[in-house]
């Protein structure tokens, strides 16, 4: 038993970790995403690459009713309010927005801290991980996530796969069993096996080497995933643009493009997912 | 003034009163009897079925991952409140009161923590691992997460268990004494080794009141940060409605507000059966009363203020709980417990209501129905309106969790059934205490004070 080990790294335990801190540095990588709201149509391509990349249960239509759906990616679908003018009352889709919404990967993840096993923590790529095979199933982080983008594992869903559907299963995910909390990765798998490769050809990852599931089926390329470490990196480039740092969220809109928010800033979560917002013809 | 106890009533009479409600029970004993363990095996059964089929039987869904189970965990641990007042804070202001109803608030205290500590095992979903939210030593150097309040409840609550436990049984030495010395066979053997050889010596008793008041001592402040921690569970999260700083107060004054409805209903169901209106008298059951009604109105208060703070907060989030609260499908609910919780306590200031035996027992079991409705109205209308409007849902319990949730009040009056047999209800040395100290002490202290006054008078005048 290490209770030394423990004593040593008391300051650790005790402490949430903050942006700034050495742990929370992210010398190398950062993973980071811009999704673009101006081009999104709300098809749901992303949402389906999800469920066969990570080997979601469907969970059937009476259970998906109660809430119980496992999509770790959802198109959320919202009505713009306001005086409704001639144009909307004819067409009332127009004024419907979408907003993909998936784990945001926040630096100050509210679920971290809650957990009582420390089954969700946060990687030194700044991810918010989720060990499944270390989850007791307390639920505490999905409560207190604002985003409530934790899907939790009411049934056993070992039987969507009835063979030979289980030949699809994609082999470098596991398949997770009742009691457990799971949600977005960012596609850790795809991540991990960039890494490795760039690891042994002795560099880091190259922008646009590693692709989520979600933005390699987007049909408008609205998802845009990448290195925020790296300076020269899409992502990066499109959070200078849009002047969106870390550690600062009071984002001050000096000119009409800058278009990005991240989803419920004001909690101090520190999303690493940025939202341009949709520009609409009565904008212009 | 109506006097506590009557000062005429001999020491071996309350010993035979005691011991006679120990003896063989009657038949409603039994019915009852057979009834909690038929309901706690409904709830055993309902938690083998959810534990086959996972959470989803609960009915809960993603917005609310909490139900009635965490609810109902909190309830249990504010009825666990009333034996830590009754005896530890009373004994402490030297309340002499308290004395014959003491214990059977003590083995509330420690059945409802056993109680309640069923809960977050019930909940959690992978309820075989339960032991990992645990520091113990294992291979892999694993720790859990200090940081988590769920951590701090698991670490409170065993203390708590374990001291209540502790201070329920050396309350009872002197008493298991009386039992050895009056029984017979596995009872006589049970109580030899239970009391621990106490012979009643000026030494032993010495001893013993020293460890009983540091029992006390030290089982107020846990009291206090038993309840703290848990209203941490919510406190410590960011959700509206649950993200509030008078938490801890607010749910140490209402555990203290359900715990002493609790004893009003004991204190009537023990006088009703054991026939015991010598001891638990009508001007005890006032003081109860009264004192239910003082925490009450703190708790009332500590509601209001919470209502106004997110009032004029001007707090989007928290402003949309308290009006989802107040009028949306959770409403009925939460207008009983307003209801039940801040109006009906004023029924006890009546002295017609206070020896209406009937009506105040509905009374005191009304105002815990409106105390667990408060939890529940903090567990679920939060989860319902969240900071995701897209996931705005409510949850309302199937038959899984109503039967797990009976199946609690079940356990818990079994247990109780089988102490009130096996264990004195009534705490036989402290009330012959209490009934020397009115006789002799008090009286003499009445004629000193009187001595005083007259000296002083005198002197005036002169």
């Amino acid at each position: 038993m290490t209770v030394k080990r423990m004593i040593e790294n008391w300051s650790a335990f005790r402490k949430s970790g903050q942006v700034g801190d050495e742990y929370y540095d992210h010398k190398d990588y950062r993973w980071g995403m811009v999704i673009d709201l101006n081009t999104c149509i709300g098809c749901n391509a992303c949402v389906t690459a999800c469920y066969a990349e990570n080997n979601l249960p469907v969970v059937g239509k009476e259970r998906f009713g109660r809430g119980l759906g496992m999509h770790w990616m959802r198109i959320e679908r919202y009505w713009q309010t306001g005086e409704a003018d001639e144009t909307r009352t004819r067409y009332p889709e127009q004024g419907a927005q979408y907003t993909p919404m998936m784990c945001q990967q926040c630096e100050h993840a509210p679920c971290e801290p809650v957990c009582p096993v420390a089954a969700t923590y946060h990687t030194p790529d700044g991810l918010n991980a989720q060990v499944y095979n270390r989850c007791v199933g307390s639920r505490y982080c999905s409560n207190n996530c604002p985003y409530k983008v934790r899907y939790f594992n009411f049934y056993s869903y070992t039987e969507t796969w009835p063979s030979p559907l289980e030949q699809q299963l994609n082999p470098d995910i596991s398949v997770r069993d009742k009691g457990v909390m799971e949600k977005c990765t960012f596609c850790v798998q795809r991540l991990r096996r960039a890494k490795n490769e760039a690891k042994n050809e002795h560099r880091l990852v190259n922008d646009g080497e590693v692709q989520t599931a979600c933005q390699q089926s987007c049909p408008t390329q609205a998802i845009m995933f990448g290195n925020l470490s790296d300076a020269e990196s899409r992502v990066s480039k499109s959070w200078q643009k849009h002047k969106m740092e870390f550690g600062h969220h009071e984002n001050k809109k000096q000119q009409t493009t800058q278009r990005g928010y991240r989803a419920l800033e004001e909690l101090n979560t520190e999303p690493s997912v940025m939202y341009l917002e949709r520009v609409r013809d009565e904008d212009i | 003034m109506e006097e506590d106890i009557r000062k005429d009533i001999k020491w071996a009479q309350i010993n035979r009163d005691v011991l006679h409600s120990m003896q063989r029970p009657r038949r409603v004993y039994w019915i009852m009897l057979s009834v909690c363990i038929a309901l706690v095996g409904a709830g055993a059964y309902a938690v083998a079925y959810q534990y086959n089929y996972g959470m989803g039987a609960a009915l809960l869904n993603r917005p609310q991952m909490w139900g009635l189970y965490i609810a109902t965990f909190v309830f249990w641990i504010g009825v666990s409140h009333s034996g830590t007042l009754l005896s530890a804070i009373l004994h402490i202001t030297q309340s002499d009161w308290r004395k014959p109803i003491y214990r059977s608030a003590e083995a509330m205290t420690a059945f409802s923590v056993m109680t309640a500590g069923l809960f977050p095992l019930i909940h959690l979903g992978r309820i075989w691992d339960f032991y990992w939210t645990m520091p113990y030593p294992n291979e892999r150097s694993l720790w859990p997460n200090f940081r988590s309040p769920l951590l701090w409840d698991l670490v409170a609550i065993m203390t708590y268990l374990t001291s209540s436990l502790l201070f329920l049984y050396i309350g009872m030495i002197p008493d298991l004494a009386i039992c050895r010395d009056n029984t017979t066979g596995w009872r006589h053997k049970l109580y030899g080794v239970l009391a621990l050889g106490w012979q009643g010596t000026d030494r032993q008793w010495r001893n013993f009141r020293v460890t009983y008041l540091l029992m006390a001592c030290f089982l107020i402040p846990l009291a206090v940060s038993v309840h703290s921690i848990v209203a941490s569970d919510f406190a410590m999260s960011i959700m509206p409605g649950w993200h509030v700083t008078s938490f801890p107060p607010y749910f140490v004054s209402g555990a203290l507000y359900s715990g002493c409805a609790g004893i009003i209903t004991l204190f009537i169901l023990l006088r009703y059966t054991f026939r015991y209106e010598d001891y638990l008298t009508f001007p005890i059951l006032d003081k109860v009363c009264k004192l239910t009604f003082a925490i009450a109105m703190v708790w009332t208060y500590l509601n209001l203020i919470e209502f106004a703070s997110v009032w004029y907060g001007h707090n989007m989030f928290d402003k949309e709980v308290l009006i989802e609260k107040a009028s949306g499908p959770y409403a009925p609910f939460w207008w009983s417990m307003i209801v039940l919780g801040m109006i009906l306590p004023f029924a006890l200031l009546s002295h017609r209501i206070r020896r209406n035996m009937k009506l105040l027992m509905t009374v005191s079991l009304l105002l815990n129905v409106g105390m667990w409705l408060e939890r529940w109205m903090i567990v679920s209308p939060t989860l319902a309106k969240n900071h995701e409007p897209y996931t705005w849902a409510y949850h309302w319990p199937g038959w899984v969790e109503l039967t797990i949730l009976a199946a609690s009040f079940a356990w818990f009056t079994l247990l109780f059934l089988i102490f009130v047999k096996i264990f004195p209800s009534v705490s036989m040395y402290e009330v012959k205490e209490m009934l020397y100290h009115r006789r002799h002490v008090s009286d003499r202290l009445e004629r000193e004070a009187d001595d005083d006054s007259l000296v002083v008078a005198k002197e005036e005048a002169s």
